[in-house]
């Protein structure tokens, strides 16, 4: 039984310590998965915040990020692994050009969304440029722009198996492994880590948002489900805090 | 005081919006911007605060180009409130009519002190203050961004199509209440709408814009009703405009006659007269048809107060005798309808 392989694998003591063992390669896991995701932060989200509050780029951003999409991530990660001679910065940034396009989109979709009335009163209010970004789009756009970290992470996850062909200790390894040697156990064991590790960071995620998206915004999707009381008042397009879209692993 | 001095606002489309208006809007008076869509009423309000900038002429405020002062200092000392709010989802309600104190930069506590009293001024209890906008009413979110407009005490308010996204009912409560704001307040109010019912009701001055971006005519909304100054005024203020226009002339004119009245309770008999059922402080209740049948009554109406009321009351009482009231509520007397129009011809001149 392929499960009861992989339940023997996880097991095993001799998994558990060495440079090798199962600890060491998600924690190594973890820190590269968390690292591209921050990465792709850092350049996605200001980016993302400047297309959506000036409005202009968004054609070339949508296009441009379309296209990274494109990019085959195993491809990219042997061919910046080759061009950076070796180590772990090909790795990483193979992994960041994966995570940039669902942060990208989920922060420019987030500021779009924003009611046109509400950035009009803002405004009319007598708010800088900068007051308006900060005070009252950003904090509008978290439950989008925290459902594309949320993505982003996953789709990190995912695929950062793929270091393990340039000789990264990931989680990808006992999938290499088992593979080779036919060891299905050793297989499906690390897929399943794999796995609880993207539900376990989603969780994480889930959380932050929780903390970080204001009241008022987590009462207008539920009052809207409700069907609210309130006569007369606007269809509110207020974005869950969910995924932006669901895009595949391209490993 | 608002001045638009040769106004034109071409868009990068080609489109005309506003086309060479010259207009004031004279200080503590609420005027009215209505017309048809496209016809640049929302444009002219937004070039008063810079929202938008006029391709040429000249907006002033109280005499200053605003053309000259950075858009959101101009801002944070007008007022601004349009059509579904605008409240910001993510404050509360208190906060958002905080804000424009805040960005002055009032303390947190003082603003929060100020918005206070302005959910009192606009008719919110203070513990809405807690809520978040999306837990409120459509007519409470409209309050609340009136309150927010109020908070730095600007003394002009551009009002955007306010209004319109509430039903009928709580529409007619907000416009009372905001001429009894008005009242208290004593503001330069510009306001935008595309109902020349709300026009006629609110405004003390209603400018009337054509599509294209023309001023059709620029009056008191009495004088729109009696000489529009061409037709599309005319059609555009729409039929009965001649019975409404009545709602400008006082009653004073209107003489009362005396009526027999019968006690609330009194037993009667039929007669050949109709009479009045008054109440112990003689306020009218219904009729007594000559059959000695009970009928309720017509309108009422205050004696002085608009002759479209004393003729509706003529109109729509079941004997024919509009029934005139005092201050109080009691039975001041009853006119016909032939009275009330020989008041009206003999105005006429």
């Amino acid at each position: 039984m392929i499960f009861a392989d992989a339940f023997a694998w996880l097991v095993d003591p001799v998994n558990w310590s060495g440079g090798k063992s199962i600890p060491v390669r998600v924690g190594v896991h973890l820190l590269y998965c968390l690292g591209a995701v921050l990465g792709a932060a850092l350049i996605a989200v200001p980016l993302g915040l400047f297309v959506g509050h000036t409005g202009r780029g968004g054609v070339v951003l949508v296009g441009g990020s379309n296209a990274l999409r494109a990019l085959p991530t195993l491809g990219l990660v042997t061919f910046l692994y080759l061009v950076a001679g070796g180590g772990s910065a090909g790795v990483l940034i193979g992994l960041v050009v994966l995570a940039v396009p669902p942060i990208l989109a989920g922060t420019y979709a987030g500021i779009q969304d924003v009611d046109r009335g509400v950035v009009d009163a803002a405004s009319g209010m007598g708010m800088t440029g900068a007051q308006r970004l900060w005070q009252v789009e950003v904090p509008n756009a978290l439950p989008l722009l925290v459902g594309g970290l949320r993505n982003a992470m996953l789709q990190v996850v995912a695929t950062a198996s793929v270091a393990a062909y340039v000789g990264i200790e990931t989680l990808g390894r006992p999938l290499l492994d088992g593979l080779r040697v036919l060891d299905y156990g050793q297989f499906v064991g690390g897929a399943i880590l794999i796995a609880l590790l993207a539900v376990v960071l989603d969780v994480v995620l889930a959380g932050v948002g929780r903390l970080v998206v204001p009241a008022g915004l987590r009462l207008s999707s539920r009052g809207r489900r409700a069907g609210a009381r309130s006569s007369g008042a606007k269809p509110r397009r207020r974005g869950e805090p969910a995924p932006v879209e669901s895009g595949g692993s391209t490993a | 005081m608002i001045e638009f001095r040769d106004v034109t606002k071409r868009f990068d489309d080609g489109t005309t919006a506003v086309n060479g208006l010259d207009l004031v809007v004279e200080a503590g008076t609420i005027t009215v911007f209505v017309g048809p869509s496209g016809c640049g009423k929302t444009t002219s309000l937004r070039m008063v605060n810079r929202m938008i900038d006029p391709t040429s002429g000249t907006v002033l405020v109280d005499g200053r180009d605003v053309s000259g002062v950075d858009p959101p200092t101009l801002r944070r000392g007008i007022g601004y409130v349009i059509q579904q709010a605008g409240l910001f989802p993510h404050r509360t309600v208190l906060d958002n009519v905080a804000t424009v104190p805040l960005l002055t930069g009032w303390t947190r506590r003082k603003a929060r002190q100020r918005a206070a009293e302005l959910l009192e001024l606009v008719g919110l209890p203070a513990e809405l203050g807690r809520r978040y906008p999306v837990q409120l009413s459509g007519g409470q979110q409209q309050r609340v961004g009136v309150a927010r407009a109020l908070a730095a005490d600007p003394p002009v308010l551009l009002m955007d199509e306010p209004f319109s996204a509430v039903d009928p009912v709580v529409r007619e409560g907000l416009q009372d209440e905001l001429l009894r704001l008005q009242a208290e307040l004593d503001k330069t109010i510009v306001f935008v709408t595309h109902d020349i019912d709300e026009a006629i009701k609110v405004g003390e001055k209603v400018a009337v814009m054509r599509t294209g971006g023309f001023l059709a005519q620029y009056a008191p909304p009495a004088e729109l009703l009696t000489r529009p100054a061409d037709d599309f005024v005319a059609a555009f203020v729409g039929k009965d405009r001649g019975y409404r226009s009545l709602s400008f002339v006082d009653s004073s004119g209107v003489e009362v006659a005396e009526v027999p009245t019968v006690a609330e309770g009194a037993p009667v008999e039929s007669s050949s007269d109709w009479r009045l059922v008054v109440d112990a402080e003689k306020r009218p209740q219904g009729w007594i048809a000559p059959d000695a049948s009970v009928v309720p009554g017509g309108s009422l109406y205050e004696v002085g107060a608009s002759i479209r009321g004393a003729l509706d009351a003529a109109l729509s009482s079941p004997s024919g005798l509009g029934v005139a009231v005092d201050g109080e509520g009691r039975l001041a007397g009853v006119v016909t309808a032939r009275q009330v129009l020989d008041v009206i011809e003999s105005r006429r001149g």
